[in-house]
């Protein structure tokens, strides 16, 4: 077992952080009672620890401080909006929760279609609006350098990119004849971008898979008691009874279920 | 007689060195003559912004040069403490490029401008005046300006976004001008789209099966378009699974949305006539934490085998897992969202995916309410300006590197986004 230096809340945090890791990952063999227990834990304590967090940092901070000790009563108003929500466990009132949606639903999208505007529409223009051909000392030149991002062949790249899949989406006119060319163009430029995006996805997610495995070889250390090779074993163990378990038990059907 | 040559050379060199200094000399008071500080130096509070922050601007002096150095000191009185915020060499700060668009540009280009804000140097309080003082220092010399006052107060209106505006006004009315065509005609035409023609399909597919159907409206609130397009197409698939009395799974990780999806989904089958077939329960609140929502749902998609699953709205990193996991559960897969780094997941994972805007599209093309295929026709219509706008403003800008000039940036500028 684990020896001196290492303070226990941290081994236990090791051997917990351990067990749960392998628990997850059990559900690629299948779906069975320890991933469950390991996803039931993660929701619970998720949602047990957003509430306090919840009470904490809304209700103390920003609600009950500032009333109390700063006299902001008009707090008072969003509050009341809050728990308006709550009505609608209460079926005789709970119509006045709709005011509530109402008011999120209507502040969400009003406070967040000038910035769609200006993040989806103006600064996509102003990206793409670049000249096609630089005047340099020798006169009108065109530059042709694909490692550029502001190279006029990129600027004529953009330009075709973004007017193709900008076709794409008109929805009242059908796709047919050149459209249909310049549609397709569209997609391509999309599948590229695609390919592009799930790439550069693909590595982050590795890199979290090896934070993940870089925990595990630390715990297999003889100073946290090696977590990572008795867990991985007792897993294995719990695993292989289960699938003994389950051939022996009969398979209930639906039909018998109901 | 060697001794005599090298004090000679000495008497020379020191004669020299005399003659220099003596040379320099007037140079020198003339640089302490010259080194005035700006007398156009001004304070204001910074136009078309959110407070706490004011603008300094004066014009070029004379006398800058590679050792010129401006610091801003400021005080909260007349009197002092001055407490130095900002230093920086002369060829800093100028107000001159595309920063500001020409519809608000307050002098002209090439003098200098510092736009002093809260920060970690100093903290301003909107509503208190603050005294702001320039200084210049050459290294040999300084000078001060005389301190200036200004209160930073918030701006109700950004003048730099007015094009924002214009484009917000020109839509609005595209869009009630569209509705009400829609209404007159409600039957416009809107191409097919792959991924909508499959929803019938699913379902059906469910309801042969016996199994339930699992819709997702995604990880973000209420306040994000493609949620409030998730919720329209439940709102249309809730009318066909009470039709033909197909089980529902709602999951949420946002109890407001939980709140307006339980809404939506009891008006839809009250509209059908199945009022009784609804349960509160098909919707149902998971936790807000996005990956311990993501193993529930993974979960429930291994447990309850669904034949057909919409993951429809925003999402984030849990779009591959949740994908990946209905894939294994083998239910037909209809994804729709606007996340572009999550789309190539579904596109790979899914049996159908909408992209983007087609998740707007989906709500009209489904319901063909004339409110909603209006605002789908006006979308075209908006998408036709910008369009041509790209068209004009790529001409324009060439032109205007061709003839080197900044004429055509006038009509350019306003299809800009200024902060």
């Amino acid at each position: 077992m684990p020896t001196d230096g290492i303070p226990i809340d941290v081994l236990i945090g090791a051997w917990v952080a351990t067990g749960l890791t392998l628990f997850i990952y059990t559900f690629l063999y299948r779906d069975n009672p320890l991933f469950k227990l390991g996803e039931h834990l993660y929701v619970g304590i998720s949602v047990g620890y957003s509430i306090v967090i919840t009470i904490y940092a809304v209700g103390v901070k920003l609600l009950w401080v500032p009333m109390t000790e700063e006299g902001q009563w008009q707090l008072l108003i969003p509050s009341l909006l809050g728990l308006m929500i709550s009505a609608r466990f209460f079926p005789r009132i709970a119509w006045l929760s709709r005011i509530s949606f109402a008011f999120v639903v209507g502040f969400g999208s009003g406070t967040i279609i000038p910035r769609l505007i200006s993040s989806n529409v103006l600064s996509q223009l102003e990206d793409t609006i670049r000249p096609l051909a630089t005047m340099t000392a020798s006169g009108l030149t065109y530059t042709i350098n694909f490692l550029d991002p502001k190279s006029d062949i990129n600027n004529l790249i953009t330009l075709i990119g973004v007017l193709s899949v900008l076709f794409y989406f008109f929805f009242s006119v059908e796709h047919r004849g050149a459209g249909q060319a310049v549609a397709r163009t569209g997609i391509v430029f999309l599948m590229i971008a695609f390919g592009a995006a799930f790439g550069y996805t693909v590595m982050s997610r590795m890199s979290l898979l090896i934070g993940r495995f870089d925990d595990l070889i630390i715990f297999s250390g003889a100073e946290y008691g090696r977590p990572t090779f008795v867990l991985l074993v007792l897993t294995i163990g719990v695993l292989v009874y289960w699938a003994y378990r389950e051939k022996q038990t009969p398979q209930t059907t639906a039909e018998e279920k109901s | 007689m060697l001794e005599v040559i090298s004090m000679c050379k000495r008497a020379v060199d020191l004669g020299l060195t005399i003659a220099i200094i003596a040379l320099l000399a007037p140079l020198a008071s003339a640089d302490t003559r010259h080194l005035q500080p700006p007398q156009d130096f001004r304070v204001i509070d910074t136009p078309n912004d959110g407070g706490g922050s004011l603008t300094l601007g004066w014009s070029i002096l004379p006398v800058d040069g590679s050792s010129l150095r401006y610091q801003v000191l400021i005080a909260g009185s007349v009197d002092g403490p001055y407490q130095e915020v900002a230093a920086f060499p002369h060829d800093k700060h100028f107000r001159k490029g595309p920063k500001h668009p020409w519809w608000i540009r307050l002098a002209t280009p090439n003098n200098h401008r510092f736009d002093l804000q809260s920060g970690k140097q100093v903290t301003f309080e909107d509503g208190t005046p603050y005294w702001v003082k320039l200084a210049i220092d050459n290294g040999m010399h300084s000078a001060e300006t005389k301190p200036l006052s200004a209160t930073p107060r918030p701006n109700l209106f950004n003048r730099a976004q007015s094009n924002n505006l214009l484009l917000l006004i020109l839509f609005t009315v595209a869009v009630l001008f569209s509705i009400r065509r829609a209404r007159k005609a409600p039957h416009r035409f809107l191409r097919r789209i792959g991924g909508l023609d499959a929803v019938e399909e699913a379902i059906g597919r469910a309801t042969e099966m016996g199994k339930p159907i699992l819709y997702l409206t995604g990880s973000a609130s209420m306040d994000n378009p493609s949620t409030i397009a998730a919720t329209v197409v439940l709102s249309e698939v809730a009318k066909k699974v009470s039709t033909y009395e197909t089980g529902l799974i709602v999951p949420h990780r946002d109890p407001i949305v939980l709140a307006i999806c339980q809404e939506i989904t009891k008006e839809a089958y009250t509209q059908t006539g199945h009022p009784d077939a609804y349960t509160s329960e098909m919707n149902f609140y998971i936790t807000d934490d996005q990956f311990s929502y993501t193993a529930a749902v993974q979960g429930i998609m291994l447990r309850e085998r669904p034949a057909a699953i919409f993951l429809l709205g925003y999402y984030f990193a849990e779009s591959l897992l949740l994908a990946e996991t209905g894939h294994e559960a083998g239910a037909i897969q209809i994804a729709g969202t606007d996340a572009d780094h999550q789309l190539p997941f579904f596109v790979i994972a899914c049996d159908y995916t909408l992209m983007g805007e087609e998740l707007y599209a989906a709500s009209a093309y489904l319901s063909r309410e004339p409110v909603m295929v209006g605002t789908l026709r006006a979308q075209d219509l908006g998408k036709a300006v910008l369009l041509g706008a790209l068209i004009l403003g790529v001409a324009l800008s060439t032109a205007g590197e061709i003839f080197q000039t900044e004429t055509f940036m006038y009509a350019v500028q306003v299809f800009y986004d200024f902060k």
